[in-house]
């Protein structure tokens, strides 16, 4: 585990860690895994859940630590309590743990809003800072933003951040548009969500030329911290200055505002990283250990988390509000019905739907429990997780407003700076994690989920964080890498299988391709597939098949329209996926037909249990 | 499982709250550590800063930003009227005098000679913090706010939109799943916190805002008729800040979902007194529910700390409410907790409990599909 580690971090013990008890406190629920050493490796052995009590009466998120490691008391037969305190380190076989570690997101995480001079430019750099230390921007201001200066003012006395990240200007450009941006948000007198007494975190990141104003115009009214320059010159960005100070200041200031975090902070052996930080550490070393490009998610209770890795560029975006509980009306209003409803395999009505969605927002850590309403929630679950990406794409983009180097064949590209670095066609794997991924009945039921929402083209791996590990994980690669590697290798990561997807649309029954597929036992299958089809064929965890493909003319496998594509395709626990759906996937308008071509597919790969 | 449980709703006749009441700046405390309060009384007064107005004097004067001060008439912190000259140029020829006038009537707040700006503030506009409820101050921080204890009755909603309000209380169905029509609102009922029965519609929520009643406790409302109420589909489960004309507080969730038994009979219970209500809802962290509360007499409340429920988990015997499909409002009582894990029909194997209904019929539900219904 060598992604970049946050700035913050105390030393771990200094004995063997043997038995690491790890909580991730989520906005709905608290998950806690424990790992043990046997023999040579760590493996993880029980797991409990309790529900995040950061609810009255108790309004203290250890409540929920302290349940959830109760439940693993209870399942492993293990001593880890002494009343509310943690046995740390073990006493015996049976008695207390070496560690105890946490991750949190539970407190609707780390709101912030970012100021840049040029929206697209300065604006966006600081923006990615921010959504790189795990934070959710709820708004980005800018002098070219097209609001009126009072409009300004009143979004940040409104809005109520956290914490703000300033940004702007080149080192020794211009400073008037910074210090403007200053005396906005002097004006304002932001004053933090949580704790009327503290004064609001503020990291400026801009022009260093400006840095003497800004400290003069905000010193007094900000908690004020100065900060490298996020874009020192046009052509680069430095973020991690940024980056590594927004996570000391929310682990200084905001987190410990949250109902019970000093008492959790007391608790842990290691400081606590905001969960998107701890997933955004595994991804990243998935993508560099197996040398993939990948796009990682992490669909929560409020908030989904989209991570890629694409030729080493790592990104992470943190759509706030797309969630499967707390947030899970804002995808209604976000999606639409009639894009929720797409997924839906029967008829319901819209007035029984949104009362469902409303209730489940009210009481977000109710599960389903009929399978109409498991189906419902996958419904909604793929429409978060397609918005989501979308968000994704948007910000992970190259610098914008450079001049880039171009040869005589790139002028014939229409090829603009900024341009998404998210290639569905590069894409090697895709990761999911979260609730409604990781304790999906069948796995087939994540890796349509994906499948649906991503739309892989060509050949693409799809894998699930087993039972939702990834930021214990993370948390633990920052203290033993190998208990995390371990883990991560043997628990955590679940293969699904391959999806094979052809790119393009034709009428529905017509070929797509020819298929001729060797499994590795030796039996072959020839066969069509035709437009509108879903197939899948069984290939366990780690098996290996050769896909030789002979698509239409008009039909692309990734390699362009018409060429044939022979390669070896990895299996999963769920097989490998023909998908002759289409792309762009087209689902029909008409409800009945819809609601048979969704009940066709759901079929082909036995998605639901048929009553 | 011995401590998991999912938190419940608080329906009590007896209890003794405190509201903590702060100011979103500090201001001035206008009571003191034992006085009796009223719902309706200022208990803290601050002065929010009035809005900033920015005039970019250096672009309208057409000089360089560090002159403007050579411009300017006015002083940093003084006070300026409306359409008052606020800074002139002086030229030769009077025919191309240039006059920045006042926008606001307020004070000059700063200015820059780097950016060549001024920023204006209206007047502070006076902020009066009500105590909320009728009870005792017990607690007072200096320029920052007040605790008020009360004993009182409390009925948690799970869900409401719309600020603080009091009102007299009045019942307006006979049972608790029976549905708050229009024909149920009269006129008398101005300025009171109406209790409703399953269910209400857009319509019963029209002549209610017509009327002028101050809240609407019911069981449940269709989500559709929220979203006409707003005008907008609401995300995420924060509220209090809206003004539809009234306060709208859901005992029991989306749907038409009868009042809980208990709900409804203690409200009847204190038909006619007075309530402080409100809708503020955030289900996020710092959990807020809505809240209808009924200070008993003489506001005096009990020595001691508000008791903060301690619980060990659910309890065979302890009262519940389904809080998910197929079963959704149902109210019973747990008759088993199996702790093996089993599997539900969605295949998910999950920890369930029974509950047994009044009628005699079991279910099986996971144990995070019930609430417990607080305060028994």
């Amino acid at each position: 585990m060598s992604a970049s580690r946050p700035a913050s971090e105390k030393p771990a013990t200094d004995y063997p860690l043997n038995v690491i008890v790890a909580t991730d406190c989520g906005s709905t629920t608290t998950k806690a895994i424990l790992i043990e050493k046997v023999g040579d490796e760590y493996r993880q052995t029980y797991r409990g859940e309790a529900p995040t009590t950061v609810e009255a009466p108790f309004e203290d998120v250890t409540r929920g630590v302290l349940n959830a490691i109760a439940e693993i008391e209870e399942l492993s037969g293990r001593k880890i309590l002494d009343g509310e305190k943690i046995l740390a380190p073990c006493r015996d076989a049976k008695t207390g743990v070496d560690i105890y570690i946490s991750t949190s997101s539970a407190g609707g995480g780390l709101q912030m809003m970012v100021t840049g001079v040029v929206q697209n430019m300065t604006g966006e750099s600081a923006q990615r800072a921010a959504l790189g230390a795990g934070a959710i921007v709820i708004d980005t201001l800018a002098s070219n933003d097209g609001r009126l200066p009072h409009e300004k003012i009143e979004r940040i006395r409104t809005m109520r951040p956290d914490m703000i990240l300033m940004s702007g200007g080149t080192d020794g450009g211009a400073v008037t548009h910074v210090v403007e941006m200053a005396e906005y948000i002097a004006a304002a007198e932001p004053r933090p969500r949580f704790g009327a007494t503290y004064k609001l975190p503020l990291i400026y990141a801009g022009n260093k030329e400006a840095q003497p104003q800004v400290r003069k115009i905000l010193g007094e009214k900000a908690a004020l911290e100065v900060t490298d320059n996020i874009r020192p010159v046009l052509e680069k960005e430095n973020l991690a200055p940024a980056r590594n100070k927004i996570h000391d200041l929310f682990l200084e200031h905001v987190m410990q505002q949250a109902p019970g975090y000093k008492k959790l902070i007391e608790m842990a052996g290691a400081p606590i990283m905001p969960t998107p930080a701890a997933v955004g550490l595994i991804m990243e070393t998935i993508a560099k250990r197996e040398h993939l490009n990948l796009i990682g998610v992490d669909i929560g209770g409020a908030t989904t988390d989209v991570f890629s890795v694409f030729d080493n560029a790592f990104n992470r975006t943190v759509s706030a509000n797309l969630g499967m509980s707390y947030s899970i009306s804002n995808v209604l209003a976000e999606a639409g019905l009639a894009n929720i409803m797409r997924w839906v395999p029967f008829t319901i009505d819209e007035q029984t739907l949104r009362n469902r969605i409303k209730n489940k927002m009210v009481r977000p850590t109710t599960i389903p429990q009929t399978l109409d309403e498991l189906q419902i929630e996958q419904a909604i679950a793929r429409e978060a997780l397609r918005l989501a990406l979308i968000h994704h794409k948007s910000l992970a983009t190259g610098l914008k407003g450079i001049q880039q180097e171009r040869t005589i064949s790139d002028a014939f590209e229409q090829q603009t700076s900024g341009k998404s670095l998210v290639d569905m066609l590069k894409l090697d794997l895709i990761v999911g994690s979260g609730g409604i991924l990781s304790h999906a009945p069948r796995r087939i039921q994540s890796m349509l989920m994906m499948v649906d929402a991503y739309e892989p083209l060509g050949c693409t791996m799809l894998s699930v964080d087993s039972i939702f590990m990834m930021p214990h994980l993370g948390v633990l690669s920052t203290i033993n890498e190998k208990a995390a590697t371990d883990v991560f290798v043997r628990d955590c990561m679940v293969y699904l299988g391959t999806c094979v997807a052809p790119i393009g649309q034709l009428k529905d029954g017509e070929r797509l391709a020819d298929y001729d597929i060797a499994f590795p036992d030796g039996r072959t299958v020839k066969d069509q597939l035709k437009m509108g089809e879903l197939r899948l064929f069984p290939l366990g965890l780690d098996q290996k098949a050769k896909l030789t493909m002979q698509p239409v003319k008009t039909v692309n496998l990734g390699q362009g329209a018409g060429v044939p594509v022979s390669r070896e395709v990895l299996g999963g626990v769920a097989g490998l996926l023909l998908d002759g759906r289409g792309r762009p996937l087209q689902l029909p308008v008409d409800e009945s037909t819809r609601v048979a071509a969704l009940t066709k597919w759901f079929h082909a790969v036995d998605l639901y249990p048929r009553s | 499982m011995a401590h998991s449980y999912t938190p419940g709703l608080t329906v009590t006749e007896q209890t003794v709250i405190r509201r903590r009441r702060q100011l979103p700046l500090p201001g001035t405390v206008l009571v003191a550590v034992g006085d009796l309060v009223q719902s309706n009384q200022p208990v803290a007064r601050a002065e929010l800063p009035g809005k900033v107005y920015p005039l970019n004097l250096a672009n309208q004067l057409g000089v360089a930003p560090d002159e403007i001060k050579e411009y300017l008439t006015k002083k940093e912190g003084e006070l300026v009227r409306k359409d008052e000259v606020l800074a002139e140029n002086k030229p030769l020829i009077k025919w191309f005098k240039t006059e920045i006038l006042s926008p606001i009537t307020g004070t000059v707040e700063s200015l820059s000679t780097i950016t060549g700006q001024v920023l204006l503030r209206e007047p502070p506009r006076v902020l009066e913090l009500l105590a909320y409820v009728d009870g005792t101050i017990v607690e007072v921080q200096p320029r920052q706010g007040v605790t008020v204890e009360a004993r009182c009755s409390l009925v948690q909603g799970i869900f409401g939109i719309g600020g603080e309000t009091s009102g007299v209380l009045a019942i307006a169905v006979a049972k608790p799943d029976e549905v708050l029509t229009p024909a149920h609102l009269k006129a008398d009922m101005k300025g009171k916190i109406v209790v409703g029965g399953s269910f209400l519609s857009a319509e019963t929520m029209a002549k209610a805002k017509d009327i002028g009643v101050a809240g609407l406790v019911v069981g449940g409302i269709h989500d559709k008729d929220l979203r006409a109420l707003l005008g907008y589909d609401l995300g995420v489960a924060i509220t209090g800040t809206e003004q539809v004309g009234f306060t709208l507080i859901l005992t029991e969730g989306f749907g038409a979902i009868p009042m809980a038994q208990k709900t409804f009979a203690l409200l009847s219970a204190h038909a006619g007194e007075k309530a402080a209500v409100s809708g503020a809802t955030q289900i996020r962290a710092g959990v807020i529910r809505p809240e209808i509360i009924i200070a008993k007499a003489s506001g005096s409340a009990s020595a001691g700390v508000a008791a903060v429920p301690q619980r060990e988990g659910i309890r065979i015997g302890d009262p519940v409410r389904i809080i998910r499909d197929p079963l959704f409002g149902k109210i019973g009582e747990v008759s088993a907790l199996p702790s093996d894990l089993q599997k539900i029909p969605t295949e998910s194997d999950a920890r369930v409990l029974e509950v047994r209904f009044p009628d005699g019929q079991v279910a099986v539900i996971p144990r995070t599909n019930i609430e417990v219904i607080e305060g028994a």
